[in-house]
């Protein structure tokens, strides 16, 4: 038997936080790919810490639904599902690589695949693709578009900054559209002036974040300038200085981030490759019809 | 019983493999098939006599079948979970666990090999309390069982009365908000809302179910009883804490527990966690806070404790100081039912023209204009923070 176990931070305050990590386990579980698909949360329940004793799979896919390497990837998760003889440099990452490592953990008799977060998978580049289309209602949006990825800069973690730099790049190079800029929320170049670094009328701006919340809802769209009070809400597009800007709140929310979870635990050797495509087929209907 | 269960039955026993399970027991020689009840023995039976045999005895092979084929393997959590959601007595568990809903000594349990007096009661429905929910096991057809899951307040509760859902999902959202649509973070408070029912269920739907309502109580469940449940006291678990909540570290130190009875009495009481608080101070050092009386136990301090910790650890960094107030003797007793009423969650159901409770609002307002000045200094005392 084979578990899937998408590990995410989830909220003591907030409700919602964790909302997109059971829609993804939900899709996921829908592909009957594995024998078990559970959630785990830092903050909720079950937490990493008593998660694999739930479990009746003897091998097991954790995903960490994170943006990018830091002190929960490398740290916190490791540590609090007691993997045995972890160490960062396992991964051999260089901030944004790490893909799996296979451990023990000392309370449960398993093989555990730990990979890296879903925020640095090149699939991602696809995912903030996607929410692009979504947020647009077309899904060959490009042309003519500005596209910025937005994150939340290196004050607190470095990687976090890589991850957002490099699906910019990836994007760029697939030239669909016109400018792809990597925008920050504590550095520069700062996302409060967004149409400044844009000369296309149309501007979609996704955040790198895995759940909606303070920063996607209420920070980021006052600091562009789409409202005055994120409580009053905001158009979409919103006019700002002569520009269009289509905002798309938290690229985690895409169903297409089922996808994401699904090739982090393909690449670690889950045999789950068909659910692979059906997640891709099933999940862009769903962006369709919700446009 | 159906005819895949007879088949099983003839396919599992041969002349190596005996069968043996609740009193059942068929075997198999060179003179045919031994069928073995605790008041039946059936010897030198051919395949044909057998299938008769076990079909006049069908609750005892339907029964071997479910535990055999459905709610495998032996020994697992799920297993013994639904061999507790029907009562089958078990002596070898520890006490905490063997009754209802930790009420050790309480409730019909029934004899592995008494089969028949089982179905009997799983004809009307067996009932087993998880928390606060009422999970009740009845026969289905062919033995098979289906469960029913609902608000321990609900137990009577006409069904028509109750929210029927299909979708063992639904139940993360029964699980979020309380009574009073305030979120709800820590899953096991006794705050779950009435009103539904999750009627037949499957084997794993319900312990889907529970599992969802109570995430990973059945696993810690199982470990007690197995006599391997690991639990991290508090000073390992706040020792292993790191970021924003390493500085819990520094609330031990050394000098006594007294803090950590005070967070035992204040998070974990029942009125708070229907988990049974099983860790200490630490492996040497038991607390004298009660534990609470939960069928389940909590096997460390959870991340609401840690979160809340961290913030006592700032502020229990301070000395006290001497402060004098004027009160009279209402107004002291008032502010005392303030603290209790807040402390007890009971604040907001205060209503508006109750002026004899301490807590009402207009009560508390006057006090406020009377002993609070401008800058919120209780009888005009100022704080001095710095000096």
């Amino acid at each position: 038997m084979q578990a899937l176990v998408i590990v995410a931070h989830g909220s003591h305050l907030n409700p919602e936080s964790s909302t997109p990590t059971y829609a993804h386990a939900d899709t996921i579980r829908e592909t009957g790919a594995f024998d078990e698909v559970r959630e785990a949360f830092w903050k909720e329940e079950p937490h990493f810490r008593e998660v694999l004793r739930t479990l009746e799979s003897d091998e097991v896919y954790v995903v960490p639904l994170f943006i990018s390497e830091g002190y929960f990837t490398e740290e916190v998760i490791p540590r609090e599902l007691r993997l045995t003889d972890w160490d960062p440099e396992a991964w051999e990452s260089d901030g944004t690589s790490a893909t799996h490592v296979t451990l023990a953990a000392e309370d449960v008799e398993k093989t555990v695949h730990y990979c890296g977060p879903v925020g640095t998978h090149d699939a991602m580049s696809d995912v903030i693709v996607r929410r692009a289309e979504s947020v647009t209602g077309d899904p060959d949006v490009g042309d003519g578009f500005g596209l910025a990825v937005v994150g939340h800069g290196t004050k607190r973690n470095e990687n976090s900054a890589k991850a957002v730099e490099y699906h910019a790049d990836r994007i760029r190079e697939m030239n669909r559209f016109e400018e792809v800029k990597a925008l920050f929320m504590d550095e520069d170049p700062e996302v409060d002036d967004v149409t400044d670094f844009f000369e296309s009328e149309d501007i979609v701006v996704v955040p790198l974040f895995v759940a909606d919340g303070y920063h996607t809802q209420e920070d980021i769209p006052e600091d562009m300038g789409l409202t005055d009070d994120y409580r009053t809400g905001w158009e979409t597009p919103a006019k700002v200085d002569g520009h269009y800007v289509w905002y798309a709140g938290a690229v985690g929310t895409e169903a297409l981030m089922a996808d994401v979870v699904l090739e982090r635990a393909l690449d670690a050797g889950a045999d789950v490759r068909e659910a692979v495509e059906y997640v891709r087929e099933s999940t862009r209907a769903a962006a369709t019809t919700e446009a | 019983m159906d005819d895949e269960q007879t088949a099983a039955l003839t396919a599992a026993v041969t002349i190596e493999d005996d069968l043996a399970f609740d009193g059942l027991r068929v075997t198999r020689d060179d003179d045919g098939y031994r069928f073995e009840l605790p008041d039946l023995e059936r010897v030198a039976l051919d395949e044909a006599e057998l299938r008769r045999v076990a079909g006049a005895n069908d609750e005892h092979v339907s029964n071997w079948y479910f535990w055999h084929d459905v709610a495998p393997t032996e020994g697992s959590a799920r297993f013994d979970f639904l061999r507790f959601l029907e009562r089958v007595a078990d002596h070898d568990a520890p006490t905490e666990t063997r009754g209802h809903g930790g009420d050790a000594t309480h409730g019909t349990t029934y004899e592995p090999d008494d089969v028949l007096a089982r179905y009997d009661a799983l004809e009307r429905g067996v009932e087993r309390q998880w928390g606060e929910l009422a999970v009740t096991v009845e026969l289905a057809d062919d033995g098979y069982r289906r469960y029913e899951v609902r608000h321990v307040d609900d137990a009577d509760a006409d069904p028509d009365d109750l929210d029927a859902h299909r979708e063992v999902r639904d139940a993360r959202d029964i699980a979020k908000f309380d009574a009073d649509d305030r979120y709800r973070p820590l899953k096991t408070a006794p705050t779950l809302v009435d009103g539904w029912r999750f009627p037949e269920l499957t084997s794993a739907e319900v312990i889907a179910v529970v599992e969802t309502i109570y995430p990973a109580t059945i696993a810690n469940w199982h470990r007690e009883r197995e006599g391997t449940l690991d639990v991290d006291h508090w000073e390992p678990a706040m020792a292993r804490q790191s970021g924003i909540y390493g500085v819990v570290q520094t609330w031990n130190r050394g000098e006594g527990t007294e803090h950590v009875e005070r967070v035992a009495e204040a998070c974990c009481a029942d009125s708070e966690c229907l988990k049974r608080r099983e860790w200490q101070y630490d492996e040497d050092t038991p607390l004298q806070a009660d534990g609470g009386a939960g069928a389940f136990p909590c096997r460390e301090p959870c991340s609401m404790v840690v979160s809340a910790a961290r913030q006592w650890t700032k502020v229990e960094g301070e000395d006290a100081r001497t402060y004098e107030f004027e009160l009279t003797p209402s107004e002291k007793e008032q502010i005392e039912a303030i603290i209790d009423r807040v402390a007890d969650g009971e604040a907001s159901d205060v209503r508006e023209a109750d002026f004899g409770d301490d807590a009402n609002r207009w009560r508390v307002r006057y006090l406020r204009e009377k002993r609070m000045d401008d800058d919120g200094n209780l009888c005009g005392v100022p704080t001095n923070r710095d000096e």
